[in-house]
C-alpha cells in the first residue's frame, strides 16, 4: 500500500550553512495517528515544511499518496498536506470564521454553493459552526485553535499535520481538542512537546534529533525508555509516568480515565 | 491586556444610515469632502450649512453626538497648527482680545478647522455607522484596486494582534522599571518600538506562509 507519507533520505541546511536535517526516512501510513517528538532545535519544523513543499530539499524525496513534492504538483500536494501551524492568528488572516474557512477550499477553486457546504462541514467538524459570521479575533484562544484546524480541514486533506496543538490551551480546550481529533477520520502526524497528549491520541511516536530520526516504534514504548530519553533531552512532565497510566489499549489509545 | 472588541469606532445601531450601501456611503463621503475642500474660505455662511447637513445625518444616525465628539481628538494638531497660524502669519494685523493678530492668517487658520472638523465630523460617522468589513466590501464595489484592499483588510485584521502585543511589551517595560511616558525612557521606548516592527515583519512572513499552505498563489479567491 502507498503511504500517504513517504520521506526519504531527507537533508536540508539552512542557508546560513546550518544542518537542519541529516537524512530523514518517515513512512506514515493511511489512518495512522503519529506523533513526532524532539527537542528544540531537533528540525521538526523545517520537516514539516518540507511536507508541502514550502522547503525544497537538498538532497532526498518526499511524496504524499505517490505523488512527489515537486514544483508542478504543489497545488495537489497543498491539498493533501493540511498543516495547523502553531499561533492560530497567523493562520487565521480573513475577516469573519467563514471567509478564513472558505479561503482553502477556494483556492482549489471551489464557489457557491459546493463552497459554503465544505465549510460549514469543517467547522462542524470542529463544533465552530455557530460561529461562522464572527470575526477570528474576537474568538477565544481555544476557538481559534479549532477554526484553523477547520481551515484546514475544508481542504479535505489526506494527512493533518498539527504544529504543537495543545500549546497555550487550558485544560478544558486542551481535551476538547483531543475529542475532536480523535473523531476525525483523517492521518494525523502532530509535533509536539506534550508527551501526555502524543501518548493519549497518538499510537506511534518518532522521535527526531539533530536532523535524524533516532526512535520510530509505538509511544508507550518510547516513553518508557528511559535512556533513549534522557539521550535525547525528553523529559516526562512530573507526576506524569506512562507505566502508571498502563499501555494503552485496542488500535485506538483511550485517553486515561475514559 | 486582553483581546478587547475591536470596534473602536463602530458603533452598532439599525438606523437608515447604518442600513445604506457602503459604497453609497463612500461615493458621499468623498463627495462631501471635495466640495467641502473646493468651497472658498469666505463664504461663512455656506460652512454652516455643511455643518448643518451633518448634524442633521448625525441625527438621523442615532449615534450620540459625545460619542463622535470624544473621537475628534485625533483633530488636535491640526488645531494647535490652525491656532498658531494668526500668530505668524505676515499681512495687516488686528487686534483680538489684546492681540496683535495676521488678518489673513485668521481666515486661513478658519478655513484649515473648519475643512479639517467637516471632514473628520463625516470620517468619524462613516466609520460609525459602517462595520469595517462592509466597508471594505463597499470599496471593493466601487473597484477600487484590489491589492490596496486586500491591505486594508490585513491591517484592520492584525490591528488588535498587534496593538496587544505592544501592550505586553509595555507592561514587561514597567514592570522593570520603565516608565514609557517620561521622556528619559524614549530610547528604551524607540527599541522597542523597532522590535515590534520586526515581530509583526515576522508574523507577516507567517501569514504568507499559512496562506501558501493553503494554496495561495497570488490572488485572493473571489
Amino acid at each position: 500500500m502507498t503511504p500517504v507519507l513517504d520521506v526519504r533520505g531527507l537533508a536540508y541546511a539552512y542557508p546560513d550553512g546550518h544542518a537542519a536535517l541529516r537524512g530523514v526516512d518517515l513512512h506514515v501510513h493511511a489512518g495512522e495517528r503519529v506523533a513526532l517528538l524532539g527537542p528544540n532545535g531537533a528540525g521538526k519544523t523545517t520537516l514539516v515544511l518540507h511536507l508541502n513543499g514550502i522547503h525544497t530539499p537538498e538532497s532526498g524525496t518526499v511524496a504524499v499518496s505517490g505523488l512527489p513534492v515537486e514544483k508542478e504538483h504543489l497545488a495537489e500536494i497543498r491539498r493533501r498536506v493540511g498543516i495547523v501551524f502553531q499561533d492560530p492568528d497567523d493562520q487565521l488572516f480573513m475577516g469573519s470564521v467563514r471567509d478564513d474557512v472558505a479561503f482553502g477550499p477556494a483556492n482549489l477553486g471551489l464557489r457557491g454553493e459546493a463552497l459554503e457546504q465544505r465549510v460549514l462541514e469543517a467547522l462542524d467538524q470542529v463544533g465552530m459552526a455557530d460561529f461562522r459570521d464572527r470575526p477570528p479575533h474576537h474568538l477565544s484562544f481555544g476557538q481559534r485553535r479549532r477554526v484553523a484546524v477547520a481551515t484546514v480541514l475544508a481542504m479535505r486533506p489526506e494527512i493533518l499535520v498539527l504544529d504543537e496543538p495543545s500549546s497555550n490551551l487550558d485544560p478544558a480546550s486542551r481535551r476538547e481538542l483531543a475529542d475532536i481529533l480523535r473523531g476525525l477520520d483523517v492521518t494525523v502526524l502532530m509535533v509536539t512537546h506534550d508527551l501526555p497528549y502524543a501518548l493519549e491520541l497518538c499510537p506511534r511516536a518518532v522521535v527526531l534529533s539533530e536532523g535524524r530520526v533516532v526512535a520510530d516504534g509505538a509511544t508507550y514504548d518510547v516513553l518508557t525508555d528511559d535512556a533513549l530519553m534522557r539521550a535525547h533531552r525528553l523529559e516526562l512532565p512530573f507526576g506524569f509516568d506512562p507505566r502508571v497510566t498502563g499501555r494503552p489499549t485496542g488500535p485506538e489509545s483511550a485517553p486515561p480515565a475514559g | 491586556m486582553g483581546s478587547g472588541h475591536g470596534h473602536r469606532l463602530h458603533y452598532h445601531g439599525h438606523s437608515p444610515l447604518h442600513r445604506a450601501p457602503a459604497h453609497l456611503k463612500l461615493v458621499g463621503l468623498l463627495g462631501f469632502a471635495l466640495v467641502v475642500v473646493l468651497t472658498p474660505r469666505e463664504w461663512y455662511a455656506v460652512y454652516a450649512g455643511y455643518l448643518a447637513v451633518l448634524l442633521v445625518a448625525v441625527r438621523i444616525s442615532r449615534v450620540p453626538p459625545t460619542y463622535l465628539l470624544k473621537r475628534m481628538v485625533v483633530e488636535v494638531p491640526f488645531v494647535v497648527f490652525a491656532v498658531l497660524v494668526p500668530f505668524v502669519a505676515t499681512g495687516p494685523r488686528v487686534d483680538v482680545l489684546g492681540l496683535s493678530l495676521s488678518e489673513p492668517g485668521l481666515v486661513a487658520a478658519f478655513g484649515l478647522l473648519a475643512k479639517g472638523t467637516l471632514g473628520v465630523l463625516a470620517s468619524l460617522l462613516l466609520a460609525a455607522t459602517t462595520e469595517p468589513a462592509d466597508l471594505l466590501a463597499g470599496l471593493e464595489r466601487l473597484h477600487a484596486p484590489e491589492l490596496l484592499v486586500q491591505i486594508m483588510g490585513f491591517m484592520i485584521r492584525y490591528l488588535d494582534v498587534v496593538t496587544g502585543e505592544l501592550g505586553r511589551m509595555l507592561v514587561a517595560m514597567r514592570s522593570r522599571g520603565v516608565d514609557p511616558r517620561s521622556p528619559r525612557h524614549w530610547p528604551v521606548l524607540a527599541r522597542t518600538l523597532g522590535a515590534l516592527f520586526v515581530r509583526s515583519f515576522e508574523r507577516g512572513e507567517r501569514v504568507h506562509l499559512a496562506m501558501l499552505s493553503r494554496g495561495y498563489t497570488g490572488r485572493m479567491p473571489r
